[in-house]
Protein backbone atom coordinates (compact mmCIF):
# COMPACT_ATOMS: atom_id res chain seq x y z
CA UNK A 1 0.00 0.00 0.00
CA UNK A 2 2.65 3.17 -0.76
CA UNK A 3 -0.73 4.92 -2.09
CA UNK A 4 -0.50 5.61 1.77
CA UNK A 5 2.43 7.93 1.16
CA UNK A 6 1.02 9.86 -1.75
CA UNK A 7 -2.45 10.29 -0.36
CA UNK A 8 -1.70 13.31 1.66
CA UNK A 9 -0.22 15.43 -1.39
CA UNK A 10 2.91 16.98 0.14
CA UNK A 11 5.69 16.11 -2.43
CA UNK A 12 8.04 15.48 1.02
CA UNK A 13 5.80 13.32 2.43
CA UNK A 14 6.68 10.52 -0.49
CA UNK A 15 9.82 9.81 0.77
CA UNK A 16 8.69 9.47 4.63
CA UNK A 17 7.80 6.21 6.05
CA UNK A 18 3.85 5.29 6.53
CA UNK A 19 3.01 7.64 9.53
CA UNK A 20 0.18 5.28 10.49
CA UNK A 21 2.22 2.18 10.84
CA UNK A 22 2.72 2.48 14.52
CA UNK A 23 -1.30 2.61 14.91
CA UNK A 24 -1.87 -0.04 12.73
CA UNK A 25 0.48 -1.86 15.21
CA UNK A 26 -1.69 -1.23 18.08
CA UNK A 27 -4.76 -2.58 16.07
CA UNK A 28 -3.44 -5.10 13.72
CA UNK A 29 -5.10 -8.06 16.24
CA UNK A 30 -8.55 -6.74 15.34
CA UNK A 31 -11.31 -8.67 14.51
CA UNK A 32 -14.26 -6.59 13.89
CA UNK A 33 -16.12 -7.75 16.13
CA UNK A 34 -17.61 -4.11 17.37
CA UNK A 35 -17.06 -4.27 21.00
CA UNK A 36 -15.53 -1.09 21.09
CA UNK A 37 -18.40 0.46 18.96
CA UNK A 38 -20.76 -0.64 21.31
CA UNK A 39 -18.85 0.79 24.12
CA UNK A 40 -18.08 4.17 22.86
CA UNK A 41 -20.64 6.71 24.42
CA UNK A 42 -19.51 9.07 21.32
CA UNK A 43 -20.17 6.48 18.41
CA UNK A 44 -23.60 8.33 17.87
CA UNK A 45 -22.27 11.26 16.67
CA UNK A 46 -19.07 9.82 14.80
CA UNK A 47 -19.21 9.93 11.02
CA UNK A 48 -17.75 6.48 11.18
CA UNK A 49 -17.72 3.59 13.78
CA UNK A 50 -14.26 2.93 16.31
CA UNK A 51 -15.01 -0.39 14.50
CA UNK A 52 -15.49 0.63 10.95
CA UNK A 53 -12.29 2.94 12.18
CA UNK A 54 -9.99 0.31 12.93
CA UNK A 55 -10.30 -1.30 9.31
CA UNK A 56 -9.68 2.10 7.59
CA UNK A 57 -6.64 2.28 9.45
CA UNK A 58 -5.15 -0.83 8.41
CA UNK A 59 -6.40 -0.30 4.67
CA UNK A 60 -3.92 2.86 5.00
CA UNK A 61 -7.36 4.85 4.34
CA UNK A 62 -5.48 8.06 5.61
CA UNK A 63 -7.69 10.96 3.99
CA UNK A 64 -10.99 9.53 5.25
CA UNK A 65 -9.41 9.00 8.43
CA UNK A 66 -7.72 12.50 8.80
CA UNK A 67 -10.92 14.17 7.30
CA UNK A 68 -13.31 12.20 9.75
CA UNK A 69 -14.16 13.15 13.23
CA UNK A 70 -14.41 9.74 14.37
CA UNK A 71 -11.22 10.35 16.50
CA UNK A 72 -11.55 13.61 17.66
CA UNK A 73 -14.64 12.88 18.95
CA UNK A 74 -13.01 9.91 21.94
CA UNK A 75 -13.54 11.37 25.46
CA UNK A 76 -10.63 9.05 26.53
CA UNK A 77 -13.36 7.17 28.86
CA UNK A 78 -11.23 3.96 27.95
CA UNK A 79 -14.45 1.72 27.89
CA UNK A 80 -12.78 -0.06 24.49
CA UNK A 81 -9.65 -0.50 25.82
CA UNK A 82 -11.01 -2.39 28.76
CA UNK A 83 -13.79 -4.44 26.99
CA UNK A 84 -11.46 -5.14 23.59
CA UNK A 85 -11.62 -9.26 23.33
CA UNK A 86 -8.69 -8.94 21.66
CA UNK A 87 -6.73 -6.95 24.47
CA UNK A 88 -6.16 -3.91 22.12
CA UNK A 89 -4.93 -0.49 23.22
CA UNK A 90 -7.97 1.18 21.42
CA UNK A 91 -7.94 4.68 23.62
CA UNK A 92 -4.30 4.90 22.84
CA UNK A 93 -4.92 4.28 19.13
CA UNK A 94 -7.22 7.34 19.06
CA UNK A 95 -4.67 9.70 20.86
CA UNK A 96 -2.19 8.13 18.04
CA UNK A 97 -4.39 9.40 15.72
CA UNK A 98 -5.06 12.75 17.02
CA UNK A 99 -1.34 13.36 17.33
CA UNK A 100 -0.48 12.82 14.02
CA UNK A 101 -3.45 15.19 13.04
CA UNK A 102 -1.89 17.59 15.29
CA UNK A 103 1.34 16.92 13.45
CA UNK A 104 0.53 16.73 10.17
CA UNK A 105 -2.94 16.71 9.22
CA UNK A 106 -5.07 20.11 9.84
CA UNK A 107 -8.06 18.71 11.04
CA UNK A 108 -11.68 19.88 9.67
CA UNK A 109 -12.43 19.79 13.44
CA UNK A 110 -10.68 23.20 14.41
CA UNK A 111 -12.68 23.29 17.62
CA UNK A 112 -10.53 19.95 19.25
CA UNK A 113 -7.43 21.67 17.37
CA UNK A 114 -7.39 24.94 19.25
CA UNK A 115 -8.82 23.71 22.43
CA UNK A 116 -6.41 21.38 23.04
CA UNK A 117 -3.38 23.99 21.22
CA UNK A 118 -4.50 26.93 23.25
CA UNK A 119 -4.28 24.85 26.48
CA UNK A 120 -0.69 23.86 26.09
CA UNK A 121 0.42 27.46 24.99
CA UNK A 122 -1.37 28.25 28.56
CA UNK A 123 1.01 25.63 30.20
CA UNK A 124 3.91 26.56 28.68
CA UNK A 125 3.87 30.31 29.32
CA UNK A 126 2.67 29.98 32.80
CA UNK A 127 4.18 26.48 34.04
CA UNK A 128 0.40 25.38 34.93
CA UNK A 129 -2.58 26.03 33.34
CA UNK A 130 -5.06 29.63 33.83
CA UNK A 131 -8.10 28.84 32.81
CA UNK A 132 -9.67 31.79 32.39
CA UNK A 133 -6.57 33.37 29.72
CA UNK A 134 -6.88 29.74 28.21
CA UNK A 135 -11.11 29.86 27.81
CA UNK A 136 -10.98 33.40 26.36
CA UNK A 137 -8.26 32.84 24.40
CA UNK A 138 -9.81 29.97 23.00
CA UNK A 139 -13.42 31.75 21.94
CA UNK A 140 -11.00 34.40 20.35
CA UNK A 141 -9.17 31.81 17.69
CA UNK A 142 -12.63 30.18 17.19
CA UNK A 143 -13.84 33.28 15.80
CA UNK A 144 -17.72 32.76 16.46
CA UNK A 145 -18.81 34.68 18.88
CA UNK A 146 -22.04 33.12 18.90
CA UNK A 147 -20.44 29.98 20.26
CA UNK A 148 -18.49 31.66 22.99
CA UNK A 149 -21.60 33.46 24.17
CA UNK A 150 -22.97 30.53 25.20
CA UNK A 151 -20.80 30.08 27.52
CA UNK A 152 -20.42 33.58 28.37
CA UNK A 153 -23.01 33.04 31.88
CA UNK A 154 -20.82 30.41 33.43
CA UNK A 155 -17.45 33.01 32.66
CA UNK A 156 -19.46 35.51 34.62
CA UNK A 157 -20.87 32.95 37.45
CA UNK A 158 -17.43 31.75 38.03
CA UNK A 159 -15.71 35.00 37.94
CA UNK A 160 -18.47 36.26 40.26
CA UNK A 161 -17.45 32.81 43.08
CA UNK A 162 -13.85 34.11 42.75
CA UNK A 163 -12.87 31.05 40.99
CA UNK A 164 -11.20 32.49 37.66
CA UNK A 165 -9.92 35.85 37.46
CA UNK A 166 -8.86 38.11 34.42
CA UNK A 167 -5.77 38.90 35.69
CA UNK A 168 -3.13 36.79 34.06
CA UNK A 169 -0.55 35.58 36.82
CA UNK A 170 2.87 37.38 35.80
CA UNK A 171 6.08 35.13 36.94
CA UNK A 172 8.70 35.44 35.67
CA UNK A 173 9.26 31.78 35.54
CA UNK A 174 8.64 29.26 32.29
CA UNK A 175 9.49 26.33 34.21
CA UNK A 176 8.40 23.72 31.69
CA UNK A 177 10.31 25.75 28.65
CA UNK A 178 13.14 23.19 28.41
CA UNK A 179 10.87 20.36 28.73
CA UNK A 180 8.51 21.47 25.71
CA UNK A 181 11.46 22.40 23.54
CA UNK A 182 13.29 19.55 23.62
CA UNK A 183 10.33 17.63 23.12
CA UNK A 184 10.03 20.03 19.54
CA UNK A 185 13.93 19.13 18.49
CA UNK A 186 13.20 15.72 19.43
CA UNK A 187 9.60 15.84 17.14
CA UNK A 188 11.38 17.34 14.59
CA UNK A 189 14.09 14.90 14.69
CA UNK A 190 11.75 11.78 14.06
CA UNK B 1 -0.79 9.10 57.41
CA UNK B 2 1.83 11.39 55.30
CA UNK B 3 0.53 12.15 51.85
CA UNK B 4 2.76 14.15 48.85
CA UNK B 5 -0.33 16.06 47.38
CA UNK B 6 -0.36 16.95 43.49
CA UNK B 7 -3.77 19.44 43.43
CA UNK B 8 -3.56 19.89 40.02
CA UNK B 9 -4.80 23.12 37.91
CA UNK B 10 -8.40 22.90 38.06
CA UNK B 11 -8.32 22.96 42.02
CA UNK B 12 -6.38 26.41 42.25
CA UNK B 13 -9.21 27.12 39.77
CA UNK B 14 -12.85 26.53 39.30
CA UNK B 15 -12.47 23.09 41.39
CA UNK B 16 -11.50 25.50 45.01
CA UNK B 17 -13.88 24.09 46.45
CA UNK B 18 -12.69 20.22 45.87
CA UNK B 19 -9.16 21.18 47.05
CA UNK B 20 -10.64 23.01 50.18
CA UNK B 21 -12.97 20.14 51.08
CA UNK B 22 -10.32 17.51 50.72
CA UNK B 23 -7.71 18.93 53.20
CA UNK B 24 -10.46 19.27 55.49
CA UNK B 25 -11.43 16.08 55.24
CA UNK B 26 -8.12 14.73 55.06
CA UNK B 27 -6.72 17.00 58.27
CA UNK B 28 -9.96 15.71 60.36
CA UNK B 29 -9.10 12.11 59.45
CA UNK B 30 -5.47 12.34 60.68
CA UNK B 31 -3.78 12.58 57.57
CA UNK B 32 -1.04 14.67 56.85
CA UNK B 33 -0.85 16.72 52.91
CA UNK B 34 2.72 17.66 51.51
CA UNK B 35 1.99 19.86 49.06
CA UNK B 36 4.66 19.14 45.75
CA UNK B 37 6.77 22.16 45.71
CA UNK B 38 7.05 24.18 42.38
CA UNK B 39 4.65 21.64 40.84
CA UNK B 40 3.35 21.84 37.38
CA UNK B 41 0.78 20.89 34.57
CA UNK B 42 0.16 16.98 33.94
CA UNK B 43 -0.60 17.91 30.15
CA UNK B 44 -4.70 17.38 31.36
CA UNK B 45 -6.15 15.56 27.93
CA UNK B 46 -4.56 18.65 25.74
CA UNK B 47 -0.58 16.85 26.02
CA UNK B 48 -1.66 13.41 24.57
CA UNK B 49 -3.47 14.99 21.85
CA UNK B 50 -0.44 15.85 20.44
CA UNK B 51 2.67 14.84 21.75
CA UNK B 52 2.76 10.99 22.98
CA UNK B 53 6.43 11.98 24.29
CA UNK B 54 4.96 15.57 25.99
CA UNK B 55 1.94 13.55 27.53
CA UNK B 56 4.78 11.61 29.70
CA UNK B 57 7.00 14.29 30.24
CA UNK B 58 4.77 16.65 31.94
CA UNK B 59 3.32 14.38 34.48
CA UNK B 60 7.23 12.86 34.78
CA UNK B 61 8.63 16.24 36.06
CA UNK B 62 6.12 15.73 38.78
CA UNK B 63 6.76 12.67 39.98
CA UNK B 64 10.70 13.42 39.88
CA UNK B 65 9.94 16.34 42.00
CA UNK B 66 7.97 14.52 44.40
CA UNK B 67 10.45 11.97 44.53
CA UNK B 68 13.37 14.74 45.12
CA UNK B 69 11.36 16.64 47.93
CA UNK B 70 10.74 13.52 50.37
CA UNK B 71 10.93 9.82 51.08
CA UNK B 72 6.85 9.50 50.96
CA UNK B 73 5.92 7.36 48.78
CA UNK B 74 2.01 7.65 48.03
CA UNK B 75 0.97 10.96 45.75
CA UNK B 76 -2.24 11.78 46.80
CA UNK B 77 -4.21 13.13 43.60
CA UNK B 78 -7.92 14.20 43.71
CA UNK B 79 -8.44 14.93 40.00
CA UNK B 80 -8.95 11.84 37.84
CA UNK B 81 -7.12 13.32 34.93
CA UNK B 82 -4.12 14.11 36.45
CA UNK B 83 -4.44 10.84 38.51
CA UNK B 84 -4.33 8.98 35.26
CA UNK B 85 -1.80 11.11 33.75
CA UNK B 86 0.49 10.77 36.71
CA UNK B 87 -0.33 6.96 37.23
CA UNK B 88 0.19 6.38 33.42
CA UNK B 89 4.11 7.32 33.79
CA UNK B 90 4.03 5.36 37.02
CA UNK B 91 2.93 2.24 35.19
CA UNK B 92 5.14 2.82 31.54
CA UNK B 93 8.18 3.67 33.61
CA UNK B 94 8.14 0.34 35.64
CA UNK B 95 7.65 -1.59 32.80
CA UNK B 96 9.98 0.12 30.08
CA UNK B 97 13.23 1.19 31.39
CA UNK B 98 14.11 2.61 28.02
CA UNK B 99 11.37 4.89 27.94
CA UNK B 100 12.49 6.58 31.79
CA UNK B 101 15.92 6.71 30.45
CA UNK B 102 14.42 8.77 27.47
CA UNK B 103 12.42 10.41 29.98
CA UNK B 104 15.29 11.38 31.95
CA UNK B 105 16.94 12.74 29.34
CA UNK B 106 14.40 15.54 28.92
CA UNK B 107 14.27 16.59 32.69
CA UNK B 108 17.87 16.46 32.85
CA UNK B 109 18.21 19.85 32.01
CA UNK B 110 15.97 20.69 35.45
CA UNK B 111 18.18 19.01 37.77
CA UNK B 112 15.60 16.50 38.00
CA UNK B 113 15.37 12.26 37.78
CA UNK B 114 12.92 10.13 37.85
CA UNK B 115 13.76 6.49 39.76
CA UNK B 116 10.13 5.54 40.02
CA UNK B 117 9.80 4.91 43.57
CA UNK B 118 6.36 6.83 44.07
CA UNK B 119 3.06 5.48 44.32
CA UNK B 120 0.09 7.38 42.85
CA UNK B 121 -3.28 7.24 44.37
CA UNK B 122 -6.34 8.72 43.30
CA UNK B 123 -8.37 10.42 46.57
CA UNK B 124 -11.19 8.15 46.27
CA UNK B 125 -8.75 5.06 46.89
CA UNK B 126 -7.51 6.87 49.65
CA UNK B 127 -10.73 7.61 51.41
CA UNK B 128 -12.22 4.36 50.92
CA UNK B 129 -9.21 1.79 51.48
CA UNK B 130 -6.54 3.80 53.72
CA UNK B 131 -9.11 6.26 55.86
CA UNK B 132 -11.59 3.90 55.33
CA UNK B 133 -15.74 3.71 56.12
CA UNK B 134 -15.58 3.10 59.89
CA UNK B 135 -13.19 5.93 60.38
CA UNK B 136 -15.17 7.97 58.48
CA UNK B 137 -18.49 6.97 60.52
CA UNK B 138 -16.42 7.53 63.83
CA UNK B 139 -16.29 11.79 62.36
CA UNK B 140 -19.61 12.13 61.20
CA UNK B 141 -21.25 14.60 63.91
CA UNK B 142 -24.42 15.19 61.87
CA UNK B 143 -25.53 12.18 59.40
CA UNK B 144 -27.24 13.02 56.29
CA UNK B 145 -29.95 10.67 57.09
CA UNK B 146 -33.19 11.04 54.67
CA UNK B 147 -30.66 12.40 51.44
CA UNK B 148 -30.07 9.95 48.75
CA UNK B 149 -26.67 10.37 46.77
CA UNK B 150 -25.57 8.67 43.43
CA UNK B 151 -22.30 8.09 43.53
CA UNK B 152 -21.04 9.37 39.87
CA UNK B 153 -17.03 7.64 39.80
CA UNK B 154 -16.46 8.84 35.87
CA UNK B 155 -13.91 7.23 33.99
CA UNK B 156 -10.25 8.08 34.54
CA UNK B 157 -9.59 6.77 38.12
CA UNK B 158 -11.91 3.42 37.09
CA UNK B 159 -10.17 2.71 33.49
CA UNK B 160 -7.62 1.75 31.90
CA UNK B 161 -5.89 0.97 35.38
CA UNK B 162 -8.17 -1.17 38.11
CA UNK B 163 -6.18 0.01 40.87
CA UNK B 164 -9.04 0.12 43.67
CA UNK B 165 -12.60 -0.60 41.96
CA UNK B 166 -14.38 -2.79 39.35
CA UNK B 167 -13.98 -0.79 36.11
CA UNK B 168 -17.21 -1.93 34.86
CA UNK B 169 -19.21 -2.12 38.10
CA UNK B 170 -17.84 0.55 40.93
CA UNK B 171 -19.07 0.44 44.63
CA UNK B 172 -15.70 2.28 46.42
CA UNK B 173 -17.74 4.84 47.15
CA UNK B 174 -21.08 3.52 48.78
CA UNK B 175 -19.65 2.80 52.21
CA UNK B 176 -18.52 6.47 52.05
CA UNK B 177 -21.46 7.78 51.52
CA UNK B 178 -23.38 5.13 53.78
CA UNK B 179 -21.12 6.22 56.21
CA UNK B 180 -22.35 9.77 56.24
CA UNK B 181 -25.51 8.81 57.11
CA UNK B 182 -26.88 9.00 53.62
CA UNK B 183 -28.93 6.62 51.11
CA UNK B 184 -26.67 5.51 48.32
CA UNK B 185 -28.78 5.77 45.08
CA UNK B 186 -29.15 2.38 43.20
CA UNK B 187 -27.93 3.37 39.69
CA UNK B 188 -25.83 2.29 36.85
CA UNK B 189 -24.17 4.84 35.14
CA UNK B 190 -21.62 6.05 37.79
CA UNK B 191 -18.84 5.17 35.51
CA UNK B 192 -20.44 6.45 32.48
CA UNK B 193 -18.40 8.98 30.86
CA UNK B 194 -20.00 12.75 31.04
CA UNK B 195 -17.58 13.59 27.73
CA UNK B 196 -15.05 15.42 29.45
CA UNK B 197 -13.90 18.64 26.74
CA UNK B 198 -16.50 17.78 24.23
CA UNK B 199 -19.05 20.80 26.55
CA UNK B 200 -16.30 23.23 24.89
CA UNK B 201 -15.57 21.59 21.83
CA UNK B 202 -18.73 19.33 21.11
CA UNK B 203 -21.27 20.86 23.15
CA UNK B 204 -24.40 19.36 21.46
CA UNK B 205 -22.78 15.70 21.99
CA UNK B 206 -21.47 16.62 25.75
CA UNK B 207 -24.88 17.76 26.75
CA UNK B 208 -26.39 14.72 25.26
CA UNK B 209 -24.41 12.41 27.44
CA UNK B 210 -24.48 14.58 30.74
CA UNK B 211 -28.57 14.55 30.15
CA UNK B 212 -28.65 10.98 30.00
CA UNK B 213 -26.81 10.77 33.57
CA UNK B 214 -28.88 13.48 34.90
CA UNK B 215 -32.05 12.14 34.09
CA UNK B 216 -31.06 8.55 35.56
CA UNK B 217 -30.42 10.37 38.92
CA UNK B 218 -33.53 12.14 38.94
CA UNK B 219 -34.72 9.97 41.88
CA UNK B 220 -31.58 11.24 43.99
CA UNK B 221 -31.36 14.50 46.07
CA UNK B 222 -27.92 14.70 45.30
CA UNK B 223 -24.99 13.11 42.54
CA UNK B 224 -21.27 12.81 44.71
CA UNK B 225 -18.09 13.30 42.24
CA UNK B 226 -14.42 12.83 42.41
CA UNK B 227 -13.32 15.00 39.70
CA UNK B 228 -13.15 18.57 38.49
CA UNK B 229 -14.07 17.71 34.92
CA UNK B 230 -17.35 15.28 35.70
CA UNK B 231 -18.05 17.90 38.52
CA UNK B 232 -18.39 20.93 36.31
CA UNK B 233 -20.28 19.33 33.48
CA UNK B 234 -22.88 17.29 35.31
CA UNK B 235 -23.50 21.38 37.45
CA UNK B 236 -22.47 24.29 34.67
CA UNK B 237 -24.82 22.91 31.94
CA UNK B 238 -28.14 21.97 33.61
CA UNK B 239 -30.34 25.29 32.65
CA UNK B 240 -29.35 24.72 28.70
CA UNK B 241 -29.77 20.83 28.96
CA UNK B 242 -33.01 20.60 30.70
CA UNK B 243 -34.35 23.67 28.45
CA UNK B 244 -33.06 21.55 25.41
CA UNK B 245 -34.49 18.63 26.45
CA UNK B 246 -37.56 20.11 27.52
CA UNK B 247 -37.42 18.46 30.87
CA UNK B 248 -36.47 19.77 34.89
CA UNK B 249 -32.87 17.82 34.92
CA UNK B 250 -31.59 20.31 37.79
CA UNK B 251 -29.40 18.59 40.53
CA UNK B 252 -27.52 19.05 43.31
CA UNK B 253 -23.91 18.24 42.14
CA UNK B 254 -21.30 18.20 45.12
CA UNK B 255 -17.67 16.48 45.69
CA UNK B 256 -17.56 13.61 47.36
CA UNK B 257 -15.25 15.06 49.82
CA UNK B 258 -17.30 17.81 50.74
CA UNK B 259 -20.30 15.38 51.45
CA UNK B 260 -18.55 13.85 53.97
CA UNK B 261 -17.32 17.04 55.49
CA UNK B 262 -20.81 18.28 55.97
CA UNK B 263 -21.49 15.13 57.89
CA UNK B 264 -18.56 15.61 59.70
CA UNK B 265 -19.77 19.31 60.18
CA UNK B 266 -16.40 21.03 59.42
CA UNK B 267 -16.63 24.58 59.52
CA UNK B 268 -18.42 25.45 56.22
CA UNK B 269 -15.83 27.68 54.73
CA UNK B 270 -13.54 24.67 54.62
CA UNK B 271 -16.31 23.08 52.83
CA UNK B 272 -17.18 25.52 50.09
CA UNK B 273 -20.64 24.62 49.27
CA UNK B 274 -20.79 28.20 48.43
CA UNK B 275 -18.69 28.20 45.80
CA UNK B 276 -20.66 25.57 43.65
CA UNK B 277 -22.77 26.10 40.86
CA UNK B 278 -25.51 23.71 41.77
CA UNK B 279 -26.68 22.94 45.31
CA UNK B 280 -30.60 23.15 45.39
CA UNK B 281 -32.60 24.30 48.47
CA UNK B 282 -33.90 21.14 49.67
CA UNK B 283 -30.13 19.55 49.88
CA UNK B 284 -29.31 23.59 51.60
CA UNK B 285 -32.15 23.01 54.16
CA UNK B 286 -31.65 19.51 54.93
CA UNK B 287 -28.21 20.90 55.80
CA UNK B 288 -29.49 23.28 57.76
CA UNK B 289 -26.79 25.58 56.80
Amino acid sequence: MNSAATQTGGSEMVSQPDELAPVKEMVRACIQCGTCTGSCPNAFAMDYTPRHLWRMVLMGLKEEIFSSRTFTLCSDCYYCTLRCPRGLPLTEAMEALKQIAAARHPSPDRYSTQFYKTFLQSVRRHGRVNEMEFMALYFARLKNPLFALRFAPLGMKLMRKGKVSLRVPLKGRHPLESIFRNVEALEDRS
Amino acid sequence: MIYQYYPGCSLEGTALEYNLATRAVMEAAGAQLHEIKDWTCCGASAAEATSLLLSLALPARNLALAEQADDVRDILVPCSACYLNLKKVEEKTHSDSGLREQLNGLLEQDGLQLAGTSRVRHLLDVMANDIGAEKICSLVKQPLTGLTVAPYYGCQCLRPYAIFDDPEAPRSMEPLIAAAGATVYDWDMGGRCCGASHMNTHPEVGQALVGAILAAAAGADAIATVCPMCQMNLEAYQNQISRQQGRDLHLTIVYLPQLIGLAMQLPLPAVGLNLNLAVDGVFRSRQAI
